[in-house]
């Protein structure tokens, strides 16, 4: 469904995505996983549109993305929801969703705002609620939803479970693992690497811009390697 | 929507409070009932509106801090003079010539706001403050550089850059007139403004921006206002919007810029300068950002206010900055705003019932 090949991407004199190559199936979750500043964020960015590759190709459903402008990625089914929680703050919850369904034409929206309801029981009972007054975990939610909102063929999460408490990462993957056996393909980038190899088909380990090592889900948390650097032993 | 049934409340007083407003003041104005000083002020209060409203749309409602929005009133005026001035024999009735030259400096002020917002408003940050601060200081030295004259052989202009030339330089015939002498300005203008056309284009301006707040567009310029990464997101052309809310702001601006210009005998660009940009984004401010009726109560207050501060003498400065404090509470104020919400039902209230 998503294929990167070789992409280079660079902030000025800072070069800080080398040569990554990666794919993502249909009906797959895959998970970029990396320490801080590895880079999982500017690879979003960059499939999103919103930073450009030097190098290499994206392809979405057969289709080169290269070119394509930022706003027109959304069209073409690809929802990105962004690192950091960034709902509309001044907004209801109902009208954060709405603006994830813009570019779509008005039919079916009320049916699809049901169904991301369904999925977030939570965001129905605050749907009067103004954004900037929901609880951490509650925005995440809210975040997810509004890209779902576009109905995607590939959904991009960066760092769902980010600042979260215990109890709120786990509630975040198991919508995670629910909206998977739905049939959304997700691209899923994680610092919990715990967390993320348990729900993964796939994943993807990101060092300093390089990806060091792939593999399944089970794999990689069965490694030692893996266990020692980001398990915590 | 749900939040429409408040929305168009609000937006119906604020015509009504404003058309009620027009009529008393023209009976009094008609009636002869009127200072000369007040009955002089009625044309460019509308202008002064029409400016706040529109720079309110871009300030308030798109999150943009313009610096600059007195160069596009310039220019709509100059324009407009030029239109209104050289269609004089063409177009004999007045009111079709003043709306021709108000369209002029609409347009004129929309190609300019094109030309400055397209490079700006691609660039992430706060740009668009230092651009258009430089270009309301560019635009007066244009102008100030600009002869124009008419004559049977149509419109001349010549752009005094050297600043040896004078209007004689544009060899205009006998009965020709000169319409923009450099830095003298415009001279000779047939004054056309009227307090109703005034009122009209406070109107006009007031459809357009509530309008465009309440439609789709409008509301994905409040979503790139509110969070630029999360707009990007969900597929929204960002630059497009940021453009439609200046440019159309731009051409508000150039209309009132049209209709100002056209109620003098003379007009000079330094009347545009900087302090006259920095005192529409005051009325802007202390209305309240994004609060359309907010800017037009400060713009009435602030602007009559010099006047009858005139019995203060020395004491002037003082009560006007206590009259800034004061408008500023009342329009920011939380307070005045649940009163205000008794008598409006809330969004929640309205979906409570
Ligand atoms: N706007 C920017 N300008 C310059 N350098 C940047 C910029 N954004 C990111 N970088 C650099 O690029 C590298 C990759 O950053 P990126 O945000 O993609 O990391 P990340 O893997 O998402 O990290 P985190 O887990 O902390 O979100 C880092 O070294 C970072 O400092
Ligand atoms: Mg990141």
């Amino acid at each position: 469904m998503l294929k990167v090949n070789d992409i280079n991407v660079y902030y000025g004199a800072i070069h800080a995505i080398k040569g990554v190559s990666f794919e993502v199936n249909d009906g797959e979750i895959v998970t970029l996983i990396g320490a801080n500043g590895a880079g999982k964020s500017t690879i979003l960015n960059t499939v999103s549109g919103l930073l450009r590759s030097k190098t290499g190709s994206i392809e979405f459903l057969d289709k080169p993305l290269g070119t394509v402008p930022a706003h027109k990625i959304v069209e073409r089914g690809i929802a990105h929801v962004p690192e950091g929680r960034r709902v509309f703050l001044q907004m209801t919850v109902e009208e954060n969703l709405e603006m994830g369904a813009y570019t779509r034409p008005n039919a079916g929206v009320a049916a699809h705002l049901e169904r991301v309801y369904e999925q977030f029981p939570r965001l129905k009972e605050r749907r009067r609620q103004i954004a900037g007054t929901l609880s951490g975990g509650e925005q995440q939610m809210l975040a997810m939803g509004r890209g779902l909102m576009s109905d995607p063929k590939l959904l991009m999460l960066d760092e769902p479970s980010m600042g979260l408490a215990p109890i709120l990462v786990e509630q975040i993957f198991e919508i995670i693992a629910s909206l998977h056996k739905a049939g959304t393909t997700i691209l899923l980038v994680e610092q919990n690497a715990r967390m993320a190899l348990s729900v993964a088909d796939r994943a993807y380990v990101l060092e300093t811009g390089k990806i060091a090592i792939s593999g399944t889900g089970k794999e990689l948390a069965a490694s030692d390697e893996i266990r020692k650097a980001y398990l915590g032993g | 929507m749900k939040n429409l049934k408040k929305a168009t409340k609000v937006d119906f007083a604020t015509y009504l409070g404003v058309t009620v407003s027009f009529v008393i003041m023209y009976i009094l104005q008609t009636g002869g009932h009127l200072s000369s000083s007040i009955a002089g002020q009625l044309v460019p209060i509308c202008c002064f509106i029409v400016m706040a409203v529109s720079l309110n749309l871009v300030v308030g409602i798109s999150g943009e801090l313009s610096l600059g929005h007195a160069g596009f009133m310039s220019v709509g005026a100059f324009g407009g003079i030029i239109a209104a001035q050289s269609l004089a024999g063409a177009v004999p009735f007045a009111p079709l010539r003043l709306t021709i030259a108000i369209v002029v400096g609409a347009l004129c002020a929309v190609i300019i706001g094109f030309v400055v917002g397209v490079p700006v408003l691609r660039l992430r940050g706060d740009y668009l403050a230092i651009v258009t601060l430089a270009f309301g200081q560019i635009i007066k030295d244009l102008i100030n550089c600009l002869l124009v004259g008419y004559d049977s052989h149509g419109l001349h202009i010549m752009f005094n850059i050297s600043g040896l030339k004078s209007i004689n330089d544009l060899h205009l015939e006998e009965t020709g007139k000169a319409i923009i002498k450099g830095a003298q300005g415009a001279v000779g203008i047939t004054k056309i403004s009227s307090f109703p056309a005034g009122f009209i284009l406070v109107m006009l301006a007031l459809v357009i921006v509530l309008n465009l707040i309440r439609s789709r567009s409008g509301r994905a310029i409040m979503a790139i206002r509110d969070n630029r990464i999360a707009a990007e997101s969900v597929g929204l052309n960002i630059t497009k919007y940021k453009l439609m809310a200046f440019v159309l702001s731009a051409a508000m601006a150039g209309a009132a810029g049209a209709l100002y210009g056209l109620n003098y005998g003379s007009l000079v660009a330094s009347r545009f300068d900087f302090n006259t940009s920095i005192l529409v984004l005051v009325y802007v401010v202390l209305g309240g950002l994004g609060n359309i009726w907010g800017s037009i109560i400060a713009t009435v207050v602030l602007y009559m206010l010099p006047e009858a501060l005139r019995q203060f003498s020395n004491y002037r400065m003082l009560v006007y900055a206590i009259v800034l404090i004061l408008v500023m509470l009342a329009t920011n104020n939380d307070q005045l705003k649940a009163l205000l919400r008794r008598i409006i039902p809330t969004r929640k209230e309205a979906d409570a019932q």
